[in-house]
């Protein structure tokens, strides 16, 4: 890779995407008119509570979602160069590579398939533990994709599987190829899962809750294993979390999710210093933090809603301490507050009170941010 | 894996063993004899328990018998057919009951996978809810129901197979019951493939292998079908045995000269010999397909077939 800064590239541009589950009980609005950019290697996260929408929004993204789902409105516009030359071909050494696009929401499975799965989204699941076909030797399951989207030989397969278990930092390759996902603990499995995932050069890898089923020490390692392999790759990484301490440590901007919609999205300084909604005040909050002299661990009052049934106004206003009138009768829009910050609240609106983040919160960005220097400087 | 077969195979032989000392105690335990004849006189009656060497204490019998079952010997049949060697009598029908049972166990296997794996894949739909329909009908409805309706109407009204067994038309005349016989294979294995196959479709495992991009059928033939059917086995396994030794309805119905029958003639005339060496084979057969399942485990599920080499 060239050290100058290239124009950034847009690969990914999910706009106004809605969508809606039948069930059995009634129709479940889980995705509310969700943006979403990404562009080339660089690092999205999607923070937001269990059932906000995270997932759906990267199934919908890779052709995936359940058969139960129904995309009401929308688009996801993925932006590619053809790679036609095969497995190594790189369009980064290609001047005639062409850059195109689709949207996927109107392609058909087949050419998602194809095109998207695999070979330019791949995915890294939550737990390592079932995310493997537990009948199938690891090498076998790495070189699966290779043979299916390339069309290259046994052999050869075989020798890109040993050195992408090896990229990934899994010793004696040769014997893990021959060995069962049962045989392999935790941590193994998840790099495993990420070399299937790089298996076939993809531009874009959605690493969904990829440290949650891990234990702590782990946990550090496989994220420094995917910023390792996302630099040497070039490759856009999109992190579906809602542990802000992963998001703290991977991203270059933040999507905070709430009840199906994007609440306030901006580049990491932005979220972690200068939060703007009162969803993303009580996230942060409620980060364990030894620095505090509150000895207990705060918490976002009341559950999420549940989206079988829509309420008026803003989804986040019955747990929201600073919910004006407004809230309960019209949505926010976004408001722009930099170049890349944006939030969903009407506190942002010049008739609103002047509110600020509460001051415990304050105090803790603060000891963040020396936290920050102190590291920077030490490095 | 060689040291685990041949403690699975000591083990079994054992439980044999055991078996047979069971069966000569529950003989004993039974009321009469195979000489209640009442034209019979009491010296008789004691000669002919000298020359079968019944009077002798049931440890020695126990042994005189395991010691002629290992020289292929089974005793000869008090009063069903007098005289006559047990394995004679077996020989000319258990063949039959097998072959029938045979035929039973495919054509519900692969008939019950068939419908399990539709029921699975087009779940919540009209074809899983009919798939539902026939298995239910399948468990409750009892065999010998089913071969009456068949004979009736594929035998006496269409004329299409013979309504009894005919050792000159052995394939067509056991068309009729081993469908019959196939329904409760059919429909158990159905629910239990559907329910499987529902539960791999929905594993992480497939939505990784479906993020790969492999298409339908690879993904279905590489990933769902074996993960899915390997428990499958085990539920196939005694149902096997089952259908093999023969039902005695079903082999009256159609009048087929199977084991089924014998056995419940012996049992009725305490006929000692044939009762044990009926029910030794039900269990030799049973204990050996278990052990061939539990084997074949080895080798189709690596998480057993490892940690069995790790023994």
């Amino acid at each position: 890779m060239s050290e100058e800064k290239k124009t950034r590239e847009k690969i990914l541009d999910v706009k106004n995407l809605d969508i809606t589950f039948e069930t059995t009980a009634g129709k479940v609005h889980a995705i509310r008119g969700v943006n979403i950019d990404l562009y080339q290697g660089e690092t999205v996260a999607i923070v937001g509570e269990s059932g906000s929408g995270k997932s759906v929004t990267m199934r919908a993204a890779m052709g995936i979602l359940a058969k139960n789902a129904v995309v009401n409105s929308g688009e996801i516009i993925y932006r590619y160069r053809d790679n036609v030359g095969g497995i190594d071909y790189n369009p980064e050494n290609d001047a005639s590579a062409q850059w195109k696009e689709a949207d996927i929401l109107k392609m058909d499975k087949k050419w998602i398939r194809k095109h998207i799965n695999g070979r330019r989204i791949a995915m890294v699941f939550q737990d390592p533990m079932t995310s493997l076909d537990p009948t199938m030797t690891i090498g076998k399951q790495i070189m699966e994709g290779m043979i299916w989207h390339y069309k290259i030989d046994k052999k050869d397969a075989y020798d890109r599987a040993v050195n992408l278990l090896k990229e990934v930092g899994i010793e004696d390759a040769e014997k893990r190829m021959k060995q069962y996902p049962h045989q392999l603990s935790g941590g193994m499995r998840q790099r495993v899962v990420i070399a299937i995932a790089l298996s076939c050069n993809p531009d874009l890898l959605i690493c969904d809750e990829p440290t949650t089923a891990l234990d702590v020490n782990i946990q550090a390692k496989i994220l420094e294993l995917i910023k390792k392999v996302q630099k040497e790759r070039d490759i856009a990484v999109i992190y579906i979390t809602h542990d802000l301490g992963v998001v703290a440590k991977v991203a270059d901007y933040v999507n905070v999710m709430y009840a199906g919609k994007i609440v306030e999205v901006g580049n990491i300084n932005e979220i972690f210093y200068e939060p703007k909604h009162p969803y993303t005040w009580g996230l942060l909050s409620a980060m364990p933090d030894l620095g505090t002299d509150d000895d207990r661990l705060y918490t976002i009052p009341g559950s999420p809603p549940n989206l079988l049934h829509e309420k008026e106004g803003d989804a986040f206003a019955p747990r929201n301490a600073y919910a004006l009138e407004i809230d309960d009768k019209l949505e926010p829009p976004m408001f722009q507050i930099s170049e890349t910050h944006w939030a969903a609240t009407w506190l942002l609106d010049p008739r609103a009170p002047k509110v600020e983040m509460p001051k415990e919160l304050k105090a803790r960005i603060e000891r963040m941010k020396k936290e920050a220097q102190a590291n920077d400087s030490k490095l | 894996m060689k040291k685990y077969v041949i403690k699975r195979v000591v083990t079994a032989l054992f439980t044999l063993l055991a078996i047979t000392l069971i069966l000569f105690i529950l003989m004993q335990l039974m009321p009469g004899s195979p000489f209640n004849d009442e034209k019979l006189n009491d010296t008789q009656r004691a000669s002919l328990y000298a020359k079968y060497g019944l009077d002798q204490p049931i440890v020695v019998q126990f042994f005189r018998y395991v010691i002629n079952m290992f020289k292929g010997d089974l005793g000869v049949s008090y009063k069903i057919s007098k005289n006559t060697p047990i394995t004679q009598l077996i020989a000319s029908r258990l063949p039959i009951s097998i072959g029938v049972g045979f035929a039973a166990v495919m054509i519900g296997a692969l008939v019950g996978l068939c419908l399990g794996l539709l029921a699975a894949f087009k779940k919540d739909t009209v074809w899983d809810t009919l798939a539902t329909i026939i298995s239910v009908i399948g468990v409750s409805v009892p065999s010998y129901v089913f071969a009456l309706a068949l004979s009736y109407q594929f035998g006496f009204k269409l004329k299409w197979f013979p309504m009894l067994f005919s050792a000159k038309d052995v394939i067509g005349s056991s068309v009729l019951p081993s469908i019959s016989l196939s329904m409760f294979t059919m429909a158990s294995i159905a629910r239990f493939t559907r329910a499987e196959m529902i539960e791999v479709l929905g594993s992480d495992y497939m939505l990784l292998a479906e993020s790969k991009g492999l298409s339908g059928n690879k993904l279905i033939f590489a990933h769902a079908l074996r993960n899915a059917l390997i428990p499958i086995i085990t539920v196939l396994a005694p149902l096997v045995v089952d259908l093999m030794t023969g039902s005695l309805v079903v082999e009256k119905i159609f009048s087929i000269p199977g084991v089924g029958s014998l056995l419940v003639n012996a049992i009725q005339s305490n006929d000692y010999n044939v009762v044990i060496a009926l029910s030794f084979i039900y269990s030799a057969m049973y204990i050996g397909i278990m052990l061939v399942v539990d084997i074949l485990y080895g080798v189709i599920d690596p998480r057993i077939r490892v940690a069995k080499e790790g023994d």
